[in-house]
């Protein structure tokens, strides 16, 4: 029998919400949550947002975020009640025994100091070992974590290392104090596939080769298959299931897990080809002040009723392209085309009629909304702007929409924030609709979803496309959901397109480097993926 | 040697001082010119001849138009210069240096005092936010804020000076004073100007860090079991130091140009009593070159405040 790191008894989880002009009420967040790891194991806590799985981790520190109290249970920690610890004790376990790697490092490291100070920094507090000795110790984990010139790096601030690099520092800085257990929160969540699977391969030999316990936390089930030893699935702040890795990703038992699974099984035919309603031709656009440019003859054209999916990861112009062809930054060479006319590059030059045919949605739904306006105001406003629509008239047409993207009746006098996440991405989707728009751009528009809501936006997406024949400019870093949606594809990577074609030519062999290094960087729910991977990528550089 | 950006972004701060000083300067000129009166008439008085007036014109050069006289002036301050006042004929420089020289002495104890007393009671009041000590120092500061300068200052003489006799109730201080003689007699200045200062500081720097306790890194560090002490002064500060920094400067230009009151209550020498004293008489070289200096000190210490700002952001002094 190994040695018990942790165990959670009969965790109870509260906290106090304010809505307004109503007394405080008080929510269970996480309730009757038991759970035990042994020494050298790796637990996956897997959830979507707001199924307390963070909080539970944070738990494991007695920690409690803004506001959240652990009101019931017991948290066992190396055989003691840590709950009982008071204030003190805490401070004497919390960054010795225990230590945590946040979701975004580069909000998790103090700006004004330099990485080695904060790595050693918990270290020497708890007296473990001498400033030197600590030094040395953090310049090996930064060898072992693959981090590049590791005796230096430490000499660095934050914002002088790329993110990938951080969240490895960051890794570093948990391990040095030798705790026994380690808290990973969405450690890759934030980075892009290419760079996720390297801190993923990481992060697994580091937690190998030093034998600490970890609780690893991510809404991505194909992530957390690869490194725990066992999952247990959340929701709503309850276990769904657990089991080890090999059941739940071969033999899910719960429906919920089910659906976790085979998420983003969308399917669509593939449409005959039509002609081009919008092209980009030979864009290069740079901001101003820079000298560099962001795109470089970019060239792309969208067929009517299709969907043109432009994938590459953080940096590689997507965003921008989107910001040229909704004439945001006009571009110094190229131009723009919208059914063979060729737009004005700049957005005050363009008509009215031009600017209702491109319509965009975005990432973040809760900020593109103005919170101080009801669901029927946001919808109405292009209905009147372009339409002329008011009144009852504009009314009736506002419920067409709500019907047309599955939301009822009672929604139009609803503000923003009485709306969940998707819901709200599904009032932006109407807001673009109502202008009747040619093309629409979605800018990453699943991004901040679960998968399960996600699923349901892309499906929605099709359906609508299907009906009124609307064309997608589909920006997204998530291979996946162009899989699912995409009728042709466009790679990017530094401003240029790399590769460009039908869906089943892009994914299609051969394939170009960097294609075939973004591809096979999607995590795949199958055990042991993440070796193969590896293994193969060190076989073809030994083979170069 | 000009390629560091923090080195370019301080030059563009400086030079910018300098242009924003020029631009007061002829401010100060204009404003002088458009108050009513004639400096001749009020040296000569009411019963002067019309001759008497225009020989003091001309010898004062008031015939030249405006944009003449004020580059004489300007190129007098360049070189030195400040003008002689009219009323005694003296030279502006040689009495308004000593009187500078004082309101520094005095601004300088004050600071010295005032501003790590404020940093200080801003970092406990953020350590115990919302609980008693925040609380009870939040009260205090207030209350000394919300008084007027003459109020604290005839309160503080009338306790320190006239019942328990600690402190001299005038602030006289002459040549062959020594630095201790000298703080003594400037003890209860001191004192009210540090309770004036000293709650816009200690908010700011209170808000400041409470706003900075939000960040991620402050988990971070709470997550390591650092002490709360140890997080605010160690993790917080250090990125609270712009906003705080620039509310110290706008304090410290308020103790050398806002002392006026304070010195008149004391009978200080000091620059503020020397205006008061020259604004009353109408004489308008002295009022220009006291608002010159005033504006001086006020431009310099924010283009202070601008460059110590620039130089806490880790982003500027280590770029990529």
């Amino acid at each position: 029998m190994a040695e018990t790191v942790l165990e959670i008894r009969g965790l109870k989880i509260e906290a106090t919400t304010y809505p307004p002009g109503e007394p405080p009420v008080d929510i269970v967040i996480v309730e009757d949550i038991s759970l035990s790891l042994e020494k050298g194991k790796v637990m996956g806590l897997i959830g979507e947002s707001g199924a307390g799985k963070s909080t539970i981790g944070l738990s494991a520190m007695a920690y409690g975020r803004g506001g959240v109290r652990i009101t019931g249970g017991e948290v066992l920690l190396n055989g003691r009640d840590i709950l009982k610890s008071g204030a003190r004790g805490l401070r004497g376990l919390r960054g010795r025994e225990v230590t945590y790697v946040a979701q975004s490092a580069a909000a998790a490291f103090n700006p004004a100091k330099k990485l080695m100070e904060q790595v050693i920094e918990a270290t020497l507090k708890h007296g473990l070992c001498s400033r030197s000795e600590a030094e040395a110790r953090a310049v090996a984990l930064f060898g072992k974590l693959g981090l590049p010139d590791p005796e230096r790096i430490g000499n660095r601030y934050p914002h002088q290392v790329s993110g990938g690099q951080l969240q490895r520092v960051m890794t570093a800085m948990a391990l040095c104090p030798e705790p026994s257990l380690v808290i990973f929160d969405e450690p890759t969540t934030a980075l892009d596939v290419t760079t996720q699977i390297d801190v993923l391969a990481a992060i697994k030999d580091a937690i190998h080769a030093t034998g600490v316990a970890a609780l690893y936390i991510t809404h991505d089930l194909a992530v957390v298959a690869q490194v725990s030893d066992e999952i247990r699935v959340l929701r709503g702040g309850q276990t769904v299931e657990h089991g080890t890795t090999r059941e739940i990703i071969e033999a899910p038992r719960q429906d919920y897990t089910r659906a976790l699974v085979s998420v983003r099984s969308i399917e669509h035919q593939p449409k005959p080809p039509a002609d081009p309603v919008l092209a980009a031709d030979g864009i290069s656009a740079r901001y101003r002040g820079t000298r560099f440019d962001v795109l470089s003859e970019v060239s792309v054209d969208i067929a009517a009723g299709h969907t043109l999916a432009i994938v590459g990861e953080s940096g590689s112009g997507k965003s921008t392209l989107a910001r040229v062809i909704t004439g945001l930054l006009p571009p110094h060479s190229g131009e723009i085309r919208f059914n063979g006319r060729a737009l004005r590059p700049s957005l005050p030059e363009r008509s009215k009629t031009d600017l209702r045919e491109l319509q965009m949605i975005y990432q973040m739904a809760d900020v593109a909304m103005n919170p101080r306006q009801t669901v029927g105001t946001i919808i109405g406003r292009p209905l009147e702007f372009y339409f002329g629509l008011k009144g009852e008239a504009r009314r009736k047409r506002v419920q067409d929409l709500l019907d047309q993207i599955e939301m009822g009746k009672g929604y139009i006098d609803r503000y923003p924030a009485e709306l969940s996440g998707g819901q709200k991405q599904r009032v932006c989707i109407a807001r673009a609709l109502a202008a009747d728009p040619s093309v629409i751009i979605c800018d990453e528009v699943t991004s901040a979803l679960d998968p399960l809501v996600a699923d349901g936006i892309l499906k929605l997406l099709l359906d609508l496309q299907a009906q009124q024949g609307v064309s997608y400019l589909f920006i997204t870093h998530d291979l996946a959901t162009v899989k699912a949606i995409a009728d042709s594809i466009a790679v990017m990577y530094r401003g240029r397109v790399v590769r460009y074609g039908t869906k089943d030519q892009v994914l299609a062999p051969p394939f170009d480097d960097y294609t075939d290094l973004l591809l096979s960087s999607v995590p795949e729910m199958k055990l042991g993926w993440l070796e193969n991977v590896i293994a193969n990528r060190k076989m073809e550089s030994a083979g170069n | 040697m000009l390629r560091h950006p923090v080195l370019i972004l301080v030059a563009q701060r400086i030079a910018l001082g300098i242009l924003l000083l020029l631009a007061v300067s002829a401010l100060i000129f204009a404003g002088t010119q458009l108050l009513p009166g004639d400096v001749a008439q009020a040296i000569l008085g009411q019963s002067a001849t019309p001759t008497a007036l225009a020989n003091l014109r001309a010898q004062l050069g008031l015939d030249d138009p405006a944009y003449i006289r004020y580059f004489n002036w300007l190129w007098g301050i360049l070189h030195g210069d400040l003008g002689t006042a009219l009323t005694n004929g003296q030279d502006i420089a040689t009495s308004l240096g000593k009187r500078f020289g004082n309101t520094i002495f005095l601004a300088f104890w004050a600071a010295i005092i005032a501003v790590p007393t404020a940093i200080i009671l801003g970092l406990v009041a953020a350590r115990y936010a919302g609980r008693w000590p925040d609380k009870l120092i939040s009260g205090i500061t207030l209350a000394t804020i919300s008084l007027p300068e003459f109020v604290v200052g005839y309160i503080a003489m009338y306790f320190l000076a006239v019942k328990w006799r600690l402190f001299p109730s005038v602030s006289m201080v002459f040549d062959g004073m020594s630095v201790g003689e000298r703080l003594h007699a400037i003890a209860l200045p001191i004192l009210v100007l540090v309770l004036v200062v000293l709650a816009h500081m200690m908010r700011m720097t209170r808000a400041a860090i409470l706003n900075v306790m939000q960040s991620a890194y402050i988990e971070t560090a709470e997550l390591k079991g650092l002490r709360p002490a140890n997080i605010i002064v160690r993790h917080a500060f250090p990125n609270a130091i712009a906003p705080v920094v620039n509310v110290v400067m706008l304090n410290l230009a308020y103790l050398v140009v806002g002392v006026v009151v304070v010195e008149v209550v004391f009978v200080y020498p000091g620059m503020g009593q020397y205006l008061v004293d020259h604004v009353a008489k109408r004489d308008v070289p002295v009022v220009q070159a006291c608002g010159l200096i005033f504006a001086a000190v006020y431009i310099g210490l924010n283009i202070l405040a601008d460059v110590i700002s620039i130089l806490a952001n880790p982003r500027l002094r280590h770029p990529k």
